[in-house]
């Protein structure tokens, strides 16, 4: 039973589906301007034209990460309130539990690969708006952006898997010198679950590559294609960018 | 009609228990000029609708905005009078400390009981560490027999306090956070475990007044209550002296 | 098998709303049935209650706990936010679905599971936890610190982290929808003031909730991994040690109610966007001020978020932050007495319309301004640290979110029930629903002041305990427990109405309240929009109207 009722059918259901095939997916139409049936006047405010489909993606991938950053900066904020508490002794001197965490010096290589993995994935994006390729791919001449998209897209793939299995040989180290996630030491948690809960957003973030990498292939549309790569890369832009923050905090901040 | 005037000339909410502190007056005069603001306008408010309801032929006169103007004023207004107020008060009890003659009493919170500890003629609170805490070997508090000072405290289950004499309190949780809570003092504060909290007051009026456990602790936080005596500072130096006297006796033993 | 399955877990938004819906109305169940046994234990302690037995204290606290969190989160979170938004906000912008079907659906799912992780809480042993709604630490953190504070919080940390997924993933959809999905033409100043207002909670929500997880998590591990992030040096839980580093409980504070103030606008705004259109609707007049209504649910939200404060007044915060939310909060109310008065300028010229969903929309003010005026009294620090965690905050609170949310969600539901089902519900039956609601709430919960003005607490079983017994509050109390059963019983009126009316209600026509937003299109949305929601009141007079889907051409 269908939960709801409508009297009618909605009379724009059998209009065709927008945005999808009906325009290269570029800003400039190539055929200077729209000669088509394709009358934008039905689409949404706001996001018109080719980019439809794309801006919406974008826009869900942005809030999403807006509430991702909120829930790192309440990490954050918990991590200063925990650092500055402390408790007055039998002798009546303030004291803290706090002790400065050596940071693996490792940690400073992750932290290039995964700027320079932001490098490679942002080419990779670029490739897929190459105007010339976008129009040959839209007129099935061939998959000459995805050709230049996938190695980048590949060597993204790797570099991540490099930063993941960098984290872990950090824990493994710290792990050596008695720090590890059960011991008592509040900046050891913090240190374990900010890199923890970072690399799970990687590790998500590694699946929606092989996604994308995938996708890049099969499938059909020009549009999907930029899609998919292009909301992998601003996702991973963001996990680099918090990479970034945490790892200034760790460092500097302790 | 004249129940009303009395009432007004009073100008103390009838529900609220008698108070005995120094500060209780003012409390209770700010608290009943601001219910009978806020229940004028809630009645102002209702009339309104009644009224609209009552029209029912609908006149297309609308309220001139002058007017929503002016009353969006008078509210803001009112607001400000009340934080005002209520600042000037909130002040004056929390943020400057207890004069320099006030006694101190220390206030300790733990499931589901109070305790009570005066420094003793030396005027110093011993150390405590919670290791030692066993109210079995009537240690409640966990004073450590090493400290000279705090040979003399006396732990109490029931606060007695002389009247006229204004006492600053030192609120401590032993386990979880607990509501300090005098009604007839118009007196709340939390006791948080690993924080040191201050709360000056005088109480004034001879009496009992229960206190209460504010904050919910546990199965038990219905039943976690003491008494408050304010008694005359005669009474208050005989009583503290036989505690002492007490306390001496049992001294050798721990 | 398969088309069972799609059917179930549709991505059709108007089926999710409607699903969203029979969610809150499980746990307004179980909520309601859980106040009731409260009410009754608080008069008569020794009573026997059915399935419960006697009640211990440990189970009251587990009553109360599981009733705030159950009606907060899965009553007034749900219903008037993800319910009616679903039903309605695609139509209302006059976009063919949500951005995102799926991930709606997601989110409507996770919130399911979340709803079972919390009830089954109820059946392990030890019960549920006992901590309040707000489980501060060290004793939602010690699972030794009391019954139910084992599993049971364990589940309740759980529950709350499901949940914060599920509106997370919610929010985003919302808000890609609101932004994105507009029909060409439906500019900002022509939305109708609901979607507003679902702007604004989609907005809170997407950022509160996200803290209220990373605090749950880092209370988690305080339980379960030995760090101490809420735990205080040399905390002791009976005769134990556990305190082993330097944590904070003051932080949770801060970080729950940074979560909890926003929550309870999260809860009323959309009841505040809902009656305004209703009351457009059945004056037949225009909102005044639209820009300055719609300016103030986003202050209200905005606002909303540096206030939380004014719940850790005498919580052993700094007095000097006291004194700043306390001002913070008296600013606060000004863009909600600006609402308010808006309302009631639209009702001044009279001739209202008293249909069922007008009638509820009336008891929203009611209780709006009720409930909200003590809002201000309790905003001064002095004042409160009196009032402070006594009955009269829960009347506050009953009054201004409880009560004033569910009638709005009642406003919705007579409202958009021709949407639901194609027939109309009963009038009659509605107007009854309505009037002994609204005695029985305000008996229920104006004598509640009275309870916290002569200094009863919150949390307390009983009202006589060692130092202290209430004799002049028993009758009062006794009362209150009365009327309390009385609303309870009245919603059964509502829920016959419900579904009789679903069955044989009266077919509705085409447009049965002579709406103007769009979802009472009926799939006749123009290619562009052309005009704003309330065009009510025209010059030519005679209650006509410009819907919002009618196109220039078409008008006279
Ligand atoms: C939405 C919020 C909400 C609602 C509706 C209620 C409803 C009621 N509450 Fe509750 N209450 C809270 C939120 C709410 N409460 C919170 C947050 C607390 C604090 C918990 C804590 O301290 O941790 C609390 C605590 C609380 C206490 C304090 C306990 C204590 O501290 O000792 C009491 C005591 O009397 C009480 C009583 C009642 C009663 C009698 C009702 C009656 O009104 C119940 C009657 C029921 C209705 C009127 C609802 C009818 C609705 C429908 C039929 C559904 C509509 C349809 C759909 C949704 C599809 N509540
Ligand atoms: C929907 C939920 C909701 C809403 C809208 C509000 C609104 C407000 N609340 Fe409330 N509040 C809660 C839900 C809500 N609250 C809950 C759940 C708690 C308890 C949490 C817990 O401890 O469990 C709480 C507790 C609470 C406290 C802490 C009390 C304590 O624990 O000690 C405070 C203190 O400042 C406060 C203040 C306010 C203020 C200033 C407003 C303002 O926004 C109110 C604004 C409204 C008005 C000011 C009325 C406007 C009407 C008029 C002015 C009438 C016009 C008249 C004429 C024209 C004549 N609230
Ligand atoms: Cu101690 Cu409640
Ligand atoms: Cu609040």
């Amino acid at each position: 039973m269908p939960a709801t009722f409508t009297r009618h059918q909605q009379v724009d259901i059998e209009r065709k589906d927008t945005g999808i095939g009906g325009k290269p997916p570029l800003i400039h139409r190539p055929t200077g301007g729209g000669g088509d049936g394709e009358n934008w006047e039905n689409h949404s405010e706001g996001n018109h034209g080719p980019r439809e489909l794309l801006i919406r993606y974008r826009l869900g991938v942005f809030f999403a990460l807006a509430g991702d950053l909120m829930f790192f900066i309440a990490l954050v904020s918990a991590f200063f309130v925990r650092q500055s508490t402390g408790h007055f002794d039998v002798h009546n001197n303030y004291i803290t539990d706090w002790r400065a965490l050596p940071i693996p010096h490792i940690l400073w290589f992750n932290t290039a690969v995964l700027l320079l993995s932001g490098l490679t994935i942002e080419m990779a994006r670029r490739q897929l708006f190459h105007e010339i390729d976008v129009m040959e791919e839209w007129l099935g001449l061939g998959r000459p952006a995805v050709k230049r998209a996938a190695p980048w897209l590949a060597a993204t793939l790797a570099l991540g898997l490099t930063f993941l299995a960098g984290q872990w040989i950090a824990w493994l180290q710290l792990v050596h010198e008695g720090y590890h996630f059960l011991s008592i030491d509040p900046s050891s948690h913090f240190f374990y679950l900010i890199t923890g809960i970072h690399g799970l957003h990687l590790i998500l973030g590694i699946f929606a590559l092989v996604a994308a990498l995938i996708g890049l292939f099969a499938l059909k549309k020009v549009e999907f294609r930029q899609i998919a790569v292009d909301c992998v890369a601003w996702y991973w832009h963001a996990m680099s960018f918090f990479w970034v923050f945490l790892f200034v905090l760790l460092v500097f901040f302790q | 009609m004249p129940c009303i005037l009395a009432l007004l000339e009073s100008s103390r909410v009838a529900w609220m228990p008698p108070d005995g502190a120094l500060h209780g007056p003012i409390v209770d005069k700010l608290m009943f000029w601001n219910l009978v603001a806020l229940c004028a306008a809630a009645v102002i408010a209702h009339l309104w609708l009644i009224f609209a309801l009552l029209r029912r032929r609908p006149s297309s006169g609308t309220v001139p905005a002058a007017v929503r103007w002016v009353l969006i004023a008078a509210f803001c207004v009112m607001y400000s009078w009340m934080a005002l107020t209520a600042q000037r008060l909130w002040a004056a009890s929390r943020y400057d400390g207890p004069s320099l003659t006030a006694m101190h009493v220390e206030v300790v919170g733990e499931q589901f009981q109070w305790y009570f500890r005066y420094p003793g003629p030396d005027a110093t609170f011993g150390a405590t560490r919670p290791q030692l805490v066993n109210p079995a070997a009537g240690n409640p508090l966990g004073l450590d027999p090493r400290d000279p000072s705090g040979a003399d405290d006396v732990v109490s289950s029931t606060l007695v306090l002389p009247a006229g004499r204004e006492v600053d309190l030192q609120l401590r949780s032993l386990d979880v956070i607990h509501g300090f809570f005098i009604p007839g003092m118009r007196l709340k504060e939390n006791t948080v475990p690993g924080m040191l909290l201050h709360l000056h007051f005088t109480p004034v009026d001879l009496g009992t007044y229960p206190i209460l456990c504010s904050q919910v602790c546990g199965s038990g936080h219905g039943r976690m209550q003491a008494r408050l005596m304010v008694v005359s500072p005669a009474d208050y130096t005989a009583w503290i002296a036989g505690r002492e006297r007490v306390r001496a006796e049992e001294e050798p033993g721990q | 098998m398969k088309r069972v399955l799609s059917r179930i877990f549709t991505a059709d938004h108007r089926t999710l709303g409607v699903y969203y819906l029979y969610l809150a109305l499980a746990a307004v169940t179980v909520g309601t049935i859980l106040s009731l046994m409260m009410r009754v234990h608080r008069v008569w302690p020794n009573i026997i209650i059915p399935f419960v037995g006697v009640v211990k204290p440990e189970d009251y606290l587990a009553m109360v706990t599981m009733h705030g969190t159950l009606m907060v989160f899965f009553v007034l979170t749900t219903a008037p936010q993800s319910g009616f938004a679903n039903l309605v906000l695609p139509a209302q912008i006059g976009a063919r679905k949500m951005a995102f079907p799926r991930i709606n659906g997601a989110g409507f799912w996770l919130s399911v599971v979340a709803f079972l992780v919390l009830i089954s809480g109820a059946h392990i042993t030890g019960g549920a936890a006992i901590s309040g709604w707000s489980s501060y630490p060290p004793l939602s953190a010690l699972p030794n610190s009391g019954p139910g504070q084992g599993l049971g919080m364990d589940l309740w940390l759980i529950s709350i982290g499901i949940f914060c997924i599920a509106s997370w993933l919610s929010a985003v959809n919302m808000l890609a929808t609101i932004l994105g999905e507009r029909r060409a033409g439906m500019t900002w100043s022509r939305l109708p003031m609901t979607v507003w207002a679902w702007l604004v909670t989609s907005i809170l929500t997407l950022l509160v909730f996200a803290v209220l997880l990373a605090a749950v998590i880092l209370l988690f591990s305080d339980r379960h991994f030995g760090s101490s992030f809420f735990i205080p040096m040399g905390d002791m839980i009976d005769g134990r040690v556990v305190g082993r580093g330097d944590g904070s409980p003051l932080l949770w504070l801060h970080l729950f109610w940074f979560f909890g103030h926003p929550e309870v606008y999260i809860a009323v705004l959309p009841g505040m966007g809902l009656a305004t259109s209703l009351f457009a609707n059945f004056t037949r007049r225009r909102v005044p001020g639209y820009r300055v209504m719609a300016g103030m649910l986003v202050a209200i939200g905005l606002l909303g978020l540096v206030v939380w404060g004014h719940h850790m007044f005498v919580s052993g915060m700094n007095p000097y932050a006291g004194t700043a939310f306390a001002l913070t909060t008296m600013a606060i109310a000004v863009p909600s007495t600006i609402e308010v008065i808006g309302w009631l300028c639209m009702l001044w010229g009279g001739g209202l319309n008293l249909r069922t969903p007008m009638l509820f929309a009336l008891g929203f003010l009611s209780f709006f301004i009720a409930g909200g005026l003590t809002g201000p009294l309790l905003a001064q620090p002095a004042l409160d640290a009196y009032l402070h965690n006594t009955f009269f905050v829960v009347a506050h609170f009953h009054l201004v979110m409880a009560m004033a949310g569910i009638f709005s969600v009642f406003a919705g539901i007579y409202y958009w029930f021709p949407l639901i089902t194609g027939r109309m519900m009963n009038e009659t039956l509605g107007k009854l629903h309505f009037w002994i609601s609204l005695i029985a709430a305000y008996g229920t919960f104006l004598p509640m002041h009275f309870a916290g003005l002569a200094g009863e607490p919150r949390h307390y079983d009983r009202l006589t305990g060692p130092a202290i017994g209430f004799p002049s509050l028993i009758p009062v109390e006794r009362g209150i427990t009365y009327s309390g059963a009385l609303l309870a019983a009245a919603q059964l009126i509502f829920l016959w109405n419900v579904f009789a009316s679903a069955r044989r209600g009266r077919i509705a026509d085409e447009n049965p309240w002579q709406a103007a937003t769009l979802e009472w299109a009926n799939g006749t949305a123009p290619k562009r929009v052309e005009r704003g929601p309330y065009d009510y009141d025209l010059p030519s007079g005679g209650g006509g109207f410009h819907p919002q889907w009618e196109c220039p051409a078409q008008q006279e």
